[in-house]
């Protein structure tokens, strides 16, 4: 018998195009409204049809939010599957599914629970039922409420028809039965506490906190070229655009994207691109007007394994060189990096202010990892986001580029006021005008790369410590990685490791030098160099003493962050 | 030039310090378009602030400096994609994409194709003198065959570029073409353009003085001519024309009347608020949260 108690991670695999994906929606969500904490996130290769897609899903009796190597219950849809994630089978996986689906090299090796899932598929009429066959089973083992998946099912597939809908539920409903009948049998044993709270909870993807924070943010205008992994941003845009009354346009290039969001910043509008490493190299020319006119913006950059095309289905932070120097001569730009889905929400929310206030171009970093998550949490509070307009009256005799104390001069739109908006590319007088004066060019220079990026720098929140103040170990950390990170930390037991997150990224308020003193610090970053760490020694000149990368297109486990860890402490 | 100005012209007459000193050369063509255009805004009653001119680089870019109008001056090629933000997050601006034949028709050629496509209600100037002045005479996409510059000794041997018969053949919703060098002819044709709803074209010959000796103001008037006869709702006679090379033909060639992208676009169905005046629909997000718990 196995036997799972408190938490279970299950993974899916199987070939694209097999409706993998159809199964994780059903299983998320039934067993969300049943109670239960959970966890998704995938892994897909970069094409339509074949190859080995994988899900995983964590059930859990606490709450669950990072990505781990072992697998529990591995439901193969395909043969080959297993090889896919040798490295990731332990002595009590448990393989749930067809012989078929199964290599010669592992039978005999793996723990085998066979079920008919083709043919249950086949009583209700057609294979294509096998995706919800195999729901039913996973939510029968943890006697999930059926109503759950019945009422997903209806939403789901309600559109095309009764029928399909009631095929789908018959076919839930017979694995669902098998699902029970192998826990009272005693062939797997599943114990996971329900939560009631978690039923009054959200369960939001990546892409989705990143878009309805955006919506919350006041977001009017979104342009962009499709790239995987940030295609998502736009088409939840997309889809919610009649409803929410905005402009969403697919353009040309990425080049015309954030050119056609810069204009429509310039006209006063709350405009952002989404897009990801490469579609960023196009638009780094656009990113020195936004420099140099002022010109607020915002882009999401979903970012993917690089140089060039890289893996364009995996995950990587290696573009935040790419987003700390886009663009040439000297400007100050904002990134952020959100760790959780919460933080996703309201850090895009605030990235429209940000950028309305200091007229900068602000980047929200997050990557295929962060995206494609997914997890029960509580609703984000609406009622905290605020909405600051920063834009004037062109009264008579204003200037866009007036030289102010602090950097940042007043900023009009066109057609708000009597007067005139004339914003420029090239060096200007306050007006907006041309000059070629050396007095005034440095004036301007100073006012954009000095006064501003001083200005930003003093409001920039600090980031957030995780842990005991005088521990002796403090593990550094940005963006996508803080649940793994987290959950390490927590496995490792330890009082003197503490973490320290980053979700504002850059420019870093002077204070955060105080975090390093006397410590040991260990950077862990999903790339090859260390561009976080980088990023510190130049800013306060202090050396990280000891990095845990990752580098194979694929996210930090929990388990190995632990590795890592335990190698430095232990 | 012994032509009558229209009053209104004054409001479009900038004072600020820096439009002051024009960068144009004595005798440049664009020191017309200039005339030309301020006349054209002055005769269609619009106010300064109610009109944003968008440029790209090049001298013809300089425009928003030397107008009292809401101005951006931006990137080579990339004022037709910053143009159409700038209309769709204002619609109720009246916006003009202005730029030469090299920030048009070479670097932004992309974005002309896509904006003919997209159609947004935007005017598009092209100061087109064959030659790129700004960077010192090398051949820009209209620059005639055969034509010696210091970067082409061999003479261009590519073909040049026609924005006439490209607009036709994409269906664009207005195309022109006119000469600066006839004052009258060009307002109207501005104007027009202006007014037209959707995606207007207007392809601009003028002299370059410094640069292209070829192309003189004798040489336009030499070598054009106007349409008298020409239907421009008759799209293949509207080719005919555009084809035609040597006298080249001067007036609007074609309008197509279509749905632009403001009208497209659900932004603006039930609202016609500007994005600016707009606040987020907070309620509606928090209802987006209401239907994930279910």
């Amino acid at each position: 018998m196995s036997e799972f108690k408190g938490e279970v991670s299950i993974v899916l695999g199987g070939a694209a195009g097999q409706g993998i994906q159809t199964v994780e929606e059903i299983l998320t969500n039934a067993l969300k409204k049943s109670g239960y904490h959970v966890y998704a996130n995938k892994e897909y290769m970069s094409r339509i049809r074949g190859g080995i897609n994988t899900t995983e899903i964590r059930v859990s009796s606490r709450r669950v939010r990072a990505f781990i190597k072992r697998i529990d219950i591995l439901v193969p849809f395909k043969k080959g599957t297993l090889s896919w994630v040798k490295d990731r089978l332990g002595e009590n996986t448990v393989v749930l599914g067809e012989k078929e689906n199964v290599e010669e090299e592992f039978l005999g090796k793996v723990n085998l629970v066979e079920v008919p899932l083709t043919k249950m598929a086949m009583e209700v009429g057609s294979q294509l039922y096998l995706n919800t066959t195999a729901a039913g089973l996973i939510v029968g083992l943890f006697h999930g409420d059926f109503g759950a998946v019945e009422e997903y099912i209806r939403k789901r597939f309600g559109s095309k028809g009764e029928n399909v809908v009631k095929k789908n539920i018959e076919a839930a409903k017979k694995g669902y039965e098998l699902g029970i009948k192998l826990c009272e049998e005693g062939t797997i044993r599943v114990e996971v506490e329900r939560d009631e709270k978690v039923r009054e909870e959200v369960l939001l993807t990546g892409t989705e906190a990143v878009g309805i924070g955006a919506f919350a943010g006041g977001m009017n205008f979104l342009s962009f070229y499709p790239m995987s992994p940030s295609t998502g941003v736009s088409t939840f845009a997309a889809q919610h655009a009649e409803e929410f009354e905005i402009v969403v346009e697919q353009v040309e290039d990425e080049i015309s994207a954030i050119n056609m969001a810069l204009g429509a910043w310039f006209a006063g509008a709350r405009a952002m691109v989404s897009t990801s490493g490469g579609g960023f190299a196009l638009m780094s020319e656009a990113i020195s007007l936004a420099g140099m006119a002022e010109n607020p913006v915002v882009i999401h950059l979903a970012q993917r394994p690089g140089p060039a095309t890289g893996l364009p289905t995996r995950t990587m932070q290696g573009d935040l060189n790419l987003v700390l120097y886009a663009g040439h001569g000297d400007f100050p730009r904002i990134i952020l990096a959100p760790g959780s889905l919460e933080e996703a929400f309201y850090l895009t929310a605030e990235a429209f202010n940000l950028a309305d206030k200091y007229q900068v171009p602000v980047i929200i970093l997050t990557d295929q990892y962060f995206v494609d998550t997914y997890y029960n949490l509580p609703a984000p509070d609406v009622e905290k986001v605020r909405f600051e307009r920063h834009i004037v009256e062109a009264k008579p005799g204003y200037r866009r580029y007036e030289l102010t104390e602090d950097g940042i001069s007043p900023r009009a739109v066109p057609g708000y006021g009597e007067e005139v908006v004339v914003a420029n590319g090239n060096e200007h007088d306050e007006w907006g005008d041309i000059t070629e004066d050396a007095e005034l060019t440095v004036k301007m220079q100073e006012k954009r790369a000095i006064k501003k990026l001083e200005t930003i720098k003093k409001d920039a929140p600090l980031p957030k410590l995780i842990g005991k103040e005088d521990a002796k170990y403090l593990v550094i950390a940005w963006g996508s990685t803080l649940h793994v990170v987290e959950e390490a930390i927590e496995k490792l037991g330890r009082e003197d490791v503490a973490l320290l997150h980053f979700s504002w990224v850059y420019p870093l308020n002077p204070k955060v030098r105080e975090f390093f003193e006397d410590k040991v610090l260990i950077d862990v970053e999903n790339n090859i160099t260390g561009q976080f760490a980088e990023l510190l020694k130049k800013e306060f000149g202090v050396e990280v003493h000891h990095k845990i990368l990752k580098y194979d297109g694929r996210p930090f486990s929990v388990e190995e962050v632990l590795e890592g860890l335990k190698g430095v402490v232990e | 030039m012994n032509v009558q100005l229209p009053t209104g012209r004054e409001l479009f007459e900038p004072k600020r310090p820096g439009s002051q000193d024009i960068a144009w050369c004595p005798g440049c063509g664009n020191f017309g378009i200039r005339n030309i255009l301020i006349s054209a805004l002055a005769e269609l009653n619009l106010k300064p602030n109610q009109v944003a001119i968008i440029s790209g680089i090049g001298q013809a870019a300089k425009m928003p400096h030397y107008i009292n109008a809401n101005g951006y001056h931006t990137l080579h090629g990339r004022a037709i994609p910053i143009a159409t933000g700038v209309k769709a997050a204002n619609p109720e601006l009246t916006v003009i994409a202005e730029g030469g034949d090299g920030d048009m028709y070479a670097e932004g050629g992309n974005h002309l194709l896509h904006a003919i496509r997209r159609n947004p209600d935007i005017t598009v100037l092209i100061h087109d003198n064959q030659i790129y002045g700004l960077t010192k005479g090398q051949a820009s996409p209209t620059t005639m065959k055969g034509v010696k510059t210091p970067t082409q000794p061999w003479g261009v041997f590519e073909e040049p570029f026609n924005p006439v018969a490209l607009g036709v053949a994409l269906d664009a919703s207005f195309v022109a073409r006119t000469f600066m060098g006839y004052f009258k002819e060009s307002v109207e044709i501005i104007k027009k353009a202006i007014k037209h709803k959707g995606l207007a074209i207007v392809d601009i010959l003028h002299p370059c003085v410094s640069f292209n000796k070829v192309n003189t103001y004798a040489w336009y008037r030499e070598h054009t001519y106007w349409m008298e006869d020409h239907d421009p709702y008759d799209r293949e006679a509207a080719f005919r024309r555009a084809i035609e090379s040597d006298p080249i033909p001067l007036g609007i060639f074609y309008i197509n009347e279509k749905p632009t992208f403001e009208e497209m676009v659900p932004a603006y169905r039930k609202d016609k608020t500007p994005l600016w005046k707009r606040e987020p629909k907070l309620d509606l997000v928090e209802k987006f949260f209401e239907e994930r718990k279910l």
